[in-house]
């Protein structure tokens, strides 16, 4: 029998095409063009802030930002060491409010709470919809009912209930995305050991979703820090002493700085940069723990 | 004392008595797990129907049959893992040593310390290889005289003792797949249970790793009794002394629900089976 079939053709033969040398398509590199220019508006507009920021209070950013008292008559002896300190006491005691809430929260609808039942699935829209009203809806409600019905006044207290139920949501849903994150084998392994279930969450759930869970607290916790609206809402405004207690008046940087700017006097603008200066380096701090914290325990399985 | 077939556990459609596995010849059948009429339903949907099974001390029972035929379903109602489901339920009986495993106040812990388990893929807990053994008898409150003893009884059992014990310390995860498989079977031994279920344990190992494992569940079968769901027929025929088979019934819904063919000696099921569907299965004809 003879083969009838032509031999196949070689690439290399002379006859082959030529390839296109035209490059990477135009619409290809447009579009890649247009991906960047995307991301830099956002980048460009942060750098540019920042360097504003950063300009406009360097004559002001010095040791006296933080050994001064807040004045609003002498802004060359003004400081905003009050500022700090209540940021300090919000952050503090905003985290001992929401976090073990929000924790136990977590566990509870990704362990426990059976998605099917209608009250779980009323709870989770609930959820996500308290993770998306404005801040300043919480200044109210903190405004209405513990400033004012529970009589706690403009206090650290106050503040912090507030700041914790603002946050509450955002760390539920981080938990809960860490808690997801530990894979299902793990609980099988454990249970089928003849661990309880409490034991399994204890020993294995909870310290494999450690990382994720930090990371969603600090995260959290810098958005709490970061808000003035409900801060203002509230009440918060300038004091010239540091909190000495959960029922102390306070201030906060977010608050102060909105007050510098409503100031007249050009010298309280620089005082106000430089307060955001030092509020940023805080959250800037924050979120490097946060990303420092994950790049080090990021798990493979 | 010679085995007749009379001896010979009953099932619902093997009446003609059944080849008994060489090596066994002459052991009495004694029924560990025993189930009747047991139906699995995830929700409303049947995912098994009407299982009878025993399953035999000290013996190793492979439970075959092409995908999503339920063997794993049943598999997991053993220790109750089919608990965790939301929405499964099962009907029927499970008894272990008479005892109804579903009735309501059985402690479900106690029935998972004693019927044990090694999941398909290797799933060590990422702590080192000695907190993963010593982790059964911590969560079990069990005061030991030297958990040291605990660790290396159990990891000498699994046939990892001498790859691993200059390493207790180091994570488990470092292991590989084959090792981490070993860990988890001497981990479910660390507990001390009186029957280990693997779910297609070699699924994800090498012929190997696949062929110490098999070595392992041998040495095993003279304290434990072993019941192994496979996809693979040559395990199932290698290292089971009995095997069920199983096969899926397509509704006029267009649902699968799986159900027992036959069981019996590993032996007959290989080679003079009952029922043609099995006949079908083990010649490769389906499945």
């Amino acid at each position: 029998m003879t083969i009838t079939a032509p031999p196949p053709k070689s690439p290399t033969s002379s006859d082959a095409p030529l390839l296109k040398t035209t490059g990477e398509p135009l619409r290809e590199r447009a579009f890649k063009w247009m991906l960047w220019f995307c991301l830099a508006v956002g980048l460009v507009t942060l750098v540019v802030l920042l360097t504003y920021v950063f300009i406009k209070g360097w004559s002001r950013l010095d040791s006296r930002l933080i050994t001064d008292m807040p004045s609003s008559v002498l802004p060359e002896t003004a400081g905003a060491q009050s500022a700090i300190t209540g940021t300090l006491w919000l952050m503090v005691f905003t985290a001992i409010w929401s976090l073990p809430v929000g924790i136990m929260a977590a566990i509870y609808l990704e362990e426990y709470g059976d998605p099917t039942r209608w009250y779980n699935r009323v709870i989770e829209i609930n959820l996500l919809n308290l993770a998306a009203v404005p801040s300043i809806v919480f200044g109210i409600l903190g405004l209405a009912f513990i400033s004012r019905g529970m009589g706690f006044g403009p206090t650290v207290l106050t503040g912090s209930l507030t700041l914790a139920l603002l946050v509450l949501p955002v760390v539920v849903i981080a938990s809960r995305e860490a808690i997801r994150a530990v894979p299902q084998s793990i609980r099988a392994g454990s249970l089928a050991l003849g661990a309880t279930r409490w034991q399994t969450i204890y020993r294995q759930v909870l310290p494999a979703a450690v990382p994720g869970i930090s990371t969603g607290a600090i995260l959290a916790l810098s958005r709490a820090i970061g808000e003035a609206a409900p801060l203002l809402m509230l009440g918060v405004s300038f004091v010239r002493f540091n909190p000495d207690g959960l029922m102390s008046s306070f201030t906060a940087l977010p608050v102060q700085i909105y007050s510098w700017t409503t100031e007249a006097r050009p010298e309280y603008a620089d005082l106000a940069a430089a307060a955001s200066v030092v509020l940023l380096v805080i959250l800037l701090a924050m979120n490097s723990v946060a990303i420092y914290i994950r790049n080090k325990t990021q798990k493979r399985w | 004392m010679s085995e007749s077939p009379s001896d010979l556990p009953v099932t619902d459609r093997d009446g003609a008595g059944g080849v008994s596995d060489s090596s066994h010849v002459g052991d009495a059948f004694e029924s560990v797990i025993t189930t009747r009429d047991l139906s699995v339903f995830y929700g409303s949907y049947q995912a098994v129907r009407d299982v009878d099974m025993e399953f035999g001390k000290n013996r190793i029972t492979a439970m075959i049959g092409p995908s999503g035929c339920g063997k794993s379903t049943v598999l997991r109602c053993f220790n109750r893992m089919n608990d965790l489901i939301p929405g499964a339920r099962v009907e029927g009986t499970i008894t272990y040593h008479g005892q109804d495993i579903y009735a309501p106040d059985v402690d479900t812990i106690e029935v998972r310390r004693r019927v044990g388990m090694v999941f398909q893929k290797p799933n060590p807990f990422p702590k080192s290889i000695y907190d993963n053994i010593a982790y059964g008898p911590r969560v079990n409150g069990w005061k030991v005289d030297s958990m040291d003893d605990v660790v290396e009884e159990a990891l000498t059992r699994a046939a990892l003792w001498d790859e691993v014990k200059d390493k207790l310390k180091e994570s488990a995860l470092a292991l590989s797949g084959g090792q981490q498989q070993r860990l988890c079977i001497a981990r479910c031994i660390a507990v001390q249970p009186d029957i280990i279920l693997m779910d297609e344990p070699c699924a994800s190992l090498d012929p190997i790793a696949t062929s110490k494992i098999e070595d392992l569940m041998r040495e095993l079968a003279s304290d434990y009794t072993i019941i192994i769901v496979t996809h693979n027929m040559q395990q199932a025929a290698r290292v089971s002394d009995r095997t069920g088979f199983f096969t899926a019934d397509v509704d006029d819904k267009g649902e699968r629900h799986g159900r027992l063919v036959e069981m019996d000696w590993t032996k007959k099921i290989f080679t003079n089976p009952s029922d043609p569907r099995t006949e079908g299965y083990i010649s490769g004809r389906f499945g």
